[in-house]
């Protein structure tokens, strides 16, 4: 507990800077990763963040030192290249976009591996550290650092504020947005700049693989929380951020533990849990979803058994039996377990009285079990009447869709076949 | 007349192979116009050339005798409801405001105008109780109607539209087809590539028929011929598609460089 008060309260001024790096450097990659996720381009986030690296190598090559500018501006030639590459295979060949992707971040990738052995064998100096850029080295940001991810990560705000409508009109609908006479190319490189621009900056922190991920991970997260693309922004930047401040956290508590692959294992964490949680279109509300229809099947298929041991005796005018759940089993063969489940629920709902092992239906009951027995034959007549169907097929049809029939449709039917009350015909 | 829109000489190639091939028009203004003809003959490229997305191997195309990017403004183009993905995270009225982006505006901030537009487009095609769904959840003739009422509220004089009844449902069809009764009696322009024959001469005044080539142009009484439309449909340019796949194979150029206009 301790430590955690010591984190927060900045003791030690290089958990300020790593936790104030982390903040920059995941929202500037989320910013523009998210308008890459939504042009279905994520994957050039993993193509750029490989290419930068010969870039690098070359920078240091040509300064003949770890000079910052020129390993950054290496690392955006090259970056940039690697995205104009990838668009000039697709355009040009029959190569799809993620065989290009591949072919490019391979290629690059492979030549940095030339580059740094060449370094290693013949550059004078320190070259120690080139190698850092495959898995970062977070945790030792420094102030100068922090500052050069600030300023790239207000440019990054600041050009999506501005450049806002044009943005996702590009992203949304490409062609239209061309043919309003937007500048779709110039829209398209300003994207491209400033996705290189995230990842260079990333890379030094994180490295390769992890910034990549920063690029792509945040935003299909936040997907699944909001179908509004502003929160959407702003979610995905939260996520990302307390993931960044989360390895932070682990690497400050235990020392030797790398900080980058924590952030992006928080990250995965979280979006583990938007998949399987999202009210959207997560897991468990799939799950949740299925189970309730389950058992509203089987609430229902319940009731109109009943119903039909009633007519089986005349006596459905009046529904007012007590039954056996060994006699529901005999009108219909339900999971013994599921029926005393089912009863029990339905005797909670109020829809049916128990006494004495005894069933009866309540008023309630009767109205429930009279409407779904009705929908049942209703949807019977209709498929008889609009479609070629034999009888002996049209029960099963109905089983299902009688359970999902809403009252609109119910008056409808009624109208259309023109048929009132619970028709006598059971198929 | 004042034409519309005047394409001369314009062939459009993809990757060698002509897809449409000196085509030579002029467009009424004012009128209800469709365009029509087999699959893969050329009509979506047609707009697409039309509208500066497609550079043509040859020839040019004017709107309102003018270059298109002098007119812009008094253009909208409606795509194929299926080349975009409608999971995007923007609401119906997000969509439509779309339709007000221009070049210019970038740095305005929204005014009440352009709200008041964006709000009577999404009403002209019957989706005010839906203007603030999210896109995905609409049903496919509803996003189509939404693309309509994006085009608009640009607020154009010529409308191209490409396949607004494809995969519709009636409501859809209907609330289409009365706009463009009422866009035509604004003396608006509208184009509008078409591929159901049975319907071609109740919605459309004046018609081009394509199949690469452009087989014929005029009134739907001129145009829906027994001896056109067995040109364009019947299989009887088996000749034209021979040619185009030799071009193709042996990366012929469509025409010499000089010969040009």
């Amino acid at each position: 507990m301790n430590s955690f008060i010591d984190f927060i309260s900045f003791k030690d001024p290089n958990v300020i800077y790593v936790v104030l790096g982390m903040v920059f450097i995941n929202s500037s990659s989320v910013l523009i990763g998210t308008f890459a996720y939504l042009r279905k381009r994520s994957l050039i986030g993993d193509a750029v963040a490989h290419s930068l690296l010969p870039g690098l190598c070359l920078g240091y090559i040509l300064a003949g030192e770890k000079d910052i500018t020129y390993l950054f501006l290496g690392a955006f030639v090259t970056g940039w290249l690697s995205t104009y590459l990838v668009d000039y295979i697709v355009n040009k060949t029959k190569v799809k976009q993620d065989a290009a992707i591949g072919i490019v971040l391979s290629g690059f990738f492979f030549f940095f591996v030339v580059l740094l052995t060449y370094i290693q064998k013949n550059a004078a100096g320190n070259q120690g550290g080139l190698d850092h850029f495959l898995f970062g080295q977070a945790a030792a940001i420094n102030k100068q650092e922090v500052m050069l991810f600030a300023i790239v990560c207000i440019a990054i705000l600041l050009s999506i504020m501005i450049f806002y409508r044009w943005l996702i009109s590009v992203s949304f609908n490409m062609d239209f947005a061309a043919s309003m006479g937007l500048p779709v190319k110039a829209i398209e490189f300003l994207i491209t700049s400033l996705t290189v621009l995230a990842i260079a900056t990333g890379i030094q922190a994180l490295g390769v693989i992890l910034t990549a991920a920063l690029v792509i991970t945040p935003a299909a997260a936040a997907r699944f929380w909001t179908h509004n693309l502003r929160w959407m922004l702003v979610l995905a930047v939260s996520i990302s951020v307390i993931s960044g401040i989360g390895g932070a956290y682990v690497s400050y508590i235990k020392s030797g533990m790398p900080t980058g692959p924590w952030v992006v294992l928080f990250l995965s964490l979280i979006t583990l849990m938007s998949f399987s949680f999202s009210t959207r279109k997560g897991i468990l509300a799939s799950y949740l979803k299925a189970r309730k229809n389950k058992a509203k099947i089987l609430h229902e298929n319940i009731l109109k058994a009943i119903y039909q041991h009633h007519e089986q005796l005349e006596a459905e005018g009046e529904l007012d039996y007590s039954l056996m759940s060994s006699e529901i089993l005999k009108i219909r063969l339900f999971d013994t377990t599921e029926l005393l489940k089912g009863l029990r629920n339905l005797k909670r709902k109020g829809f049916i009285r128990e006494d004495n092992k005894m069933f009866s239906l309540t008023a309630e009951g009767k109205k429930e079990s009279r409407r779904i027995v009705r929908l049942h034959r209703l949807w019977e007549q209709y498929l008889l009447k609009r479609t070629t169907i034999d009888t002996d097929h049209v029960h099963a049809g109905a089983e299902v869709i009688e359970h999902i029939l809403s009252p609109e449709i119910e008056r409808e039917l009624e109208i259309e076949l023109g048929i009132e009350g619970i028709p006598k015909e059971d198929y | 007349m004042k034409s519309s829109i005047e394409v001369h000489n314009l062939t459009t190639a993809y990757g060698g192979a002509p897809v449409l091939w000196d085509i030579d028009f002029q467009l009424p203004t004012g009128q209800i116009i469709g365009i029509i003809g087999p699959n893969g003959s050329g009509k979506t490229t047609l707009l697409k050339t039309i509208m500066g997305l497609l550079d043509p191997a040859s020839g040019f195309v004017k709107v309102f005798d003018q270059p298109l990017d002098k007119v812009r403004e008094k253009v909208a183009y409606v795509p194929q409801r299926e080349s975009v993905d409608w999971d995007f995270p923007a609401s119906v009225y997000d969509v439509v405001m779309m339709g007000r982006y221009r070049k210019y505006n970038l740095f305005k901030r929204t005014k009440d105008p352009d709200r008041e537009i964006v709000l009577q487009s999404i009403e002209k095609v019957g989706l005010s109780e839906f203007k603030d769904r999210q896109i995905s959840r609409l049903s496919g003739g509803q996003q189509q109607r939404v693309f309509v009422a994006r085009a608009l509220a640009q607020g154009a004089d010529l409308y191209l539209m490409d396949e607004p009844f494809v995969g519709v449902d009636a409501a859809t069809e209907n609330s289409i087809l009365n706009l463009l009764s009422e866009m035509k009696n604004e003396g608006k322009t509208v184009v509008i590539i078409h591929h159901d024959l049975q319907t071609v001469s109740d919605y459309f005044d004046y018609l081009l028929l394509l199949n690469t080539r452009l087989i014929a142009r005029g009134t739907p009484a001129e145009v829906l011929t027994k001896e056109n439309l067995t040109n364009a449909y019947g299989g009887q340019l088996t000749l034209l598609s021979k040619v185009v796949n030799l071009i193709k194979q042996n990366e012929f150029p469509i025409r010499e460089k000089d010969s040009d206009v």
